[in-house]
């Protein structure tokens, strides 16, 4: 089958949309673990808290589409931590099947909860019209959500990079990632480091959920639940622990999926989920440590 | 006067055992068997149902624990190793009348086989010792979280062809009208096998090894110890009994779609397996009875609105599975170990 040059360009913009909201979720997975080697299954469980209130801030108080993600960002981390406080905290130092349990557990938890409080019932998510438009750039049409989306996660990726890099509370959660004990030691404030961890991967599932629910138009309580699994599954593929790793692996799962659904036969598109977890079970074979990774050390 | 304590034969049996003496055992296991025979003749078909569903559910549990408690290889797969055996069993065992019209695509040597449930079920069951083979050798070389998500994947996957494959599964919407065959005589006698099977293998040469695994597997390697063949032989194990549930789960439903072997099934059981306390089958099977009777006597009502005190509740959808998973975080926390955990 022969595609056209502007197909082509298309589906590789709608990748890089898809890839850099995957790479959003990735990043709070990957700051998590790097700092507790937790994998917080409940992740994916803020998307859709973070959608949801995006919704609400527009529906129910009318306020502007840009004010109501920022006060749904402050909705989300205020969730995130209370998990943290609550679910996480008291098993910090339990061993890593323990926490994997309890993040399944508040995952199924919050996602019940908002079936509960929220009715199960799909809702319809809507943008603002000037999202929601297609700009045309010579024969191909663009939708400008995309376009933002893209712009806003590159954006959100240079600013965590410079924090992570430059301040003070960016290199010691550096350290911390590297050794705890040894961090502790150098009078690093363990749970501000961890609270830092959340708030930011809190902050940008937030924004990654009202990403999705536009891209998708609608919201329901369990949205968040697969799309958190696969940005895991980017995580590990860049290398769980590194930042630009969780990017890399979220672009990669992203045109890997548009790749599927949009180049290959109709009949194996609705294979692609499998195909993701495919794709890590071979990873992990080949270098378990994924792209950016680093081995650690065994020792009896 | 420091006499040496004295150990009868019997004593010091039950203390390696942690069993009691054979006479002991055999009452329990009779009024067991009595009270089975009493439930089957006085219980309506509900509780009857439920009955089994703790069967059932004791048989995945304890297989589960073949892995999850006692080897250490924290498996999420189970409920894939139990489609693979529901769908496997109910393709084996569908009504010869009716199955050309049901699935018209399939080759016609599978729409000419009717077979006994046993010969299905063990048919299911080999079925899964093989997919644990293929998935096994790539996956067990990985440990912790690793293992936990790429074994969780195998389960996606099976559940993305058991959606797909179409002419074998008839997709989302599942095979009905499977004949039911589980009762309470086919659950126990398995339920009796699983843990008489997970009993004796513990007090193995093998069980023992797969201990030493889980406390350490690097020390245990260089203690001679051959960690993969051992870790293999477990997993296998688990999926094969898992395998025999998923079909005696679908021939008391008596119908199956993949919905049913996906993540709430995998959280299900490690809740049952977490809370009653991994490691132990005294704590598998507290485990399986609780988490299974609870949400459906208890919180089931909640779901449905009921007055409680007087007062009306309103109608919640979803609070069985927030309080179990509530009580699940709060276990974990307070009795890390489970219930009966040691």
């Amino acid at each position: 089958m022969v595609y056209s040059a502007d197909y082509i360009i298309q589906q590789l913009v709608n990748g890089l949309g898809l890839g850099s909201v995957y790479a959003l979720i990735a990043i709070g997975y990957t700051l998590v673990y790097g700092i507790l080697r937790l994998i917080n299954f409940a992740h994916g469980d803020l998307l859709m808290i973070g959608s949801y209130a995006a919704m609400a801030f527009t529906l129910n108080l009318l306020l502007p589409f840009p004010v109501a993600i920022l006060l749904s960002i402050a909705v989300t981390v205020m969730i995130g931590l209370v998990v943290e406080r609550a679910a996480y905290r008291p098993l910090r130092s339990k061993p890593e099947e323990t926490t994997l349990v309890t993040s399944f557990a508040v995952s199924i938890l919050i996602q019940n909860l908002a079936t509960m409080i929220l009715s199960p019932q799909p809702r319809s998510f809507q943008v603002p019209s000037y999202l929601s438009n297609m700009v045309e750039v010579g024969n191909i049409d663009f939708s400008v959500m995309n376009i933002a989306i893209i712009g806003l996660s590159a954006l959100l990726l240079i600013a965590l990079t410079l924090f992570i890099k430059k301040t003070k509370l960016g290199i010691a959660m550096r350290a911390t990632a590297e050794n705890m004990n040894a961090s502790v030691l150098m009078g690093v404030n363990i749970n501000s480091i961890v609270r830092t961890a959340f708030i930011i991967g809190a902050g940008l599932a937030a924004v990654a959920g009202v990403m999705n629910a536009g891209r998708y138009g609608r919201i329901e309580p369990m949205m968040g639940f697969v799309p958190g699994l696969k940005a895991f599954v980017a995580a590990v593929i860049g290398g769980i622990g590194s930042l630009p790793g969780a990017a890399i692996g979220g672009l990669i799962l992203g045109f890997g999926e548009i790749l599927f659904v949009g180049f290959l036969p109709p009949e194996l598109s609705a294979y692609k989920d499998a195909f993701v977890f495919l794709a890590l079970i071979v990873v992990l074979l080949i270098k378990p440590t994924g792209i950016f990774g680093k081995a650690e050390d065994r020792r009896v | 006067m420091n006499k040496p304590l004295e150990l009868k034969p019997s004593q010091t049996r039950s203390r390696l055992s942690g069993m009691r003496s054979k006479p002991a055992l055999a009452i329990y296991a009779g009024v067991l068997i009595l009270l089975l025979i009493v439930a089957n003749f006085t219980l309506n078909d509900y509780y009857l149902r439920l009955v089994n569903l703790v069967g059932i559910n004791i048989i995945l549990v304890v297989s589960l624990n073949l892995t999850n408690g006692y080897t250490g290889i924290f498996s999420l797969g189970h409920a894939g190793f139990m489609a693979v055996g529901a769908y496997t069993t109910a393709l084996l065992t569908y009504p010869l009348a009716r199955k050309p019209l049901l699935f018209p695509q399939m080759p016609a040597w599978l729409q000419q086989i009717e077979l006994p449930f046993v010969v299905a079920m063990l048919i299911g069951g080999v079925l899964a010792v093989i997919c644990s083979f293929l998935i096994g050798f790539s996956v067990l070389k990985l440990r912790g979280h690793y293992l936990a998500v790429s074994t969780m994947g195998f389960m996606v996957i099976i559940n993305v062809l058991a959606s797909n494959l179409t002419d074998f599964t008839r997709g989302k919407s599942g095979i009905s009208g499977l004949p039911k065959v589980s009762n309470i005589w086919w659950v126990y006698a398995i339920v009796a096998i699983t843990i008489y099977f997970v009993w004796r293998l513990l007090h193995s040469s093998y069980g023992r090894a797969m201990l030493a695994i889980r406390e350490d597997d690097l020390a245990a390697e260089a203690m001679g110890v051959k960690v993969v063949r051992h870790k293999m032989f477990a997993f296998a194990s688990g999926a094969f009994f898992a395998a025999i549930g998923g079909s005696l789960y679908g021939h008391l439903i008596t119908s199956i779609n993949p919905s049913m072997f996906s993540y709430s099934m995998t959280f299900n059981l490690v809740l049952m397996l977490v809370i009653g306390g991994s490691g132990t089958i005294s704590g598998a099977v507290l485990g399986s009875i609780l988490v299974t009777l609870i949400p459906e006597l208890l919180l089931n009502k909640l779901e449905r609105g009921v007055e409680l005190f007087g007062v009306q509740l309103p109608q919640m959808y979803g609070i069985s599975q927030v309080l179990m998973s509530a009580a699940l975080i709060i276990t974990i926390i307070l009795r890390p170990k489970g219930l009966l955990g040691k």
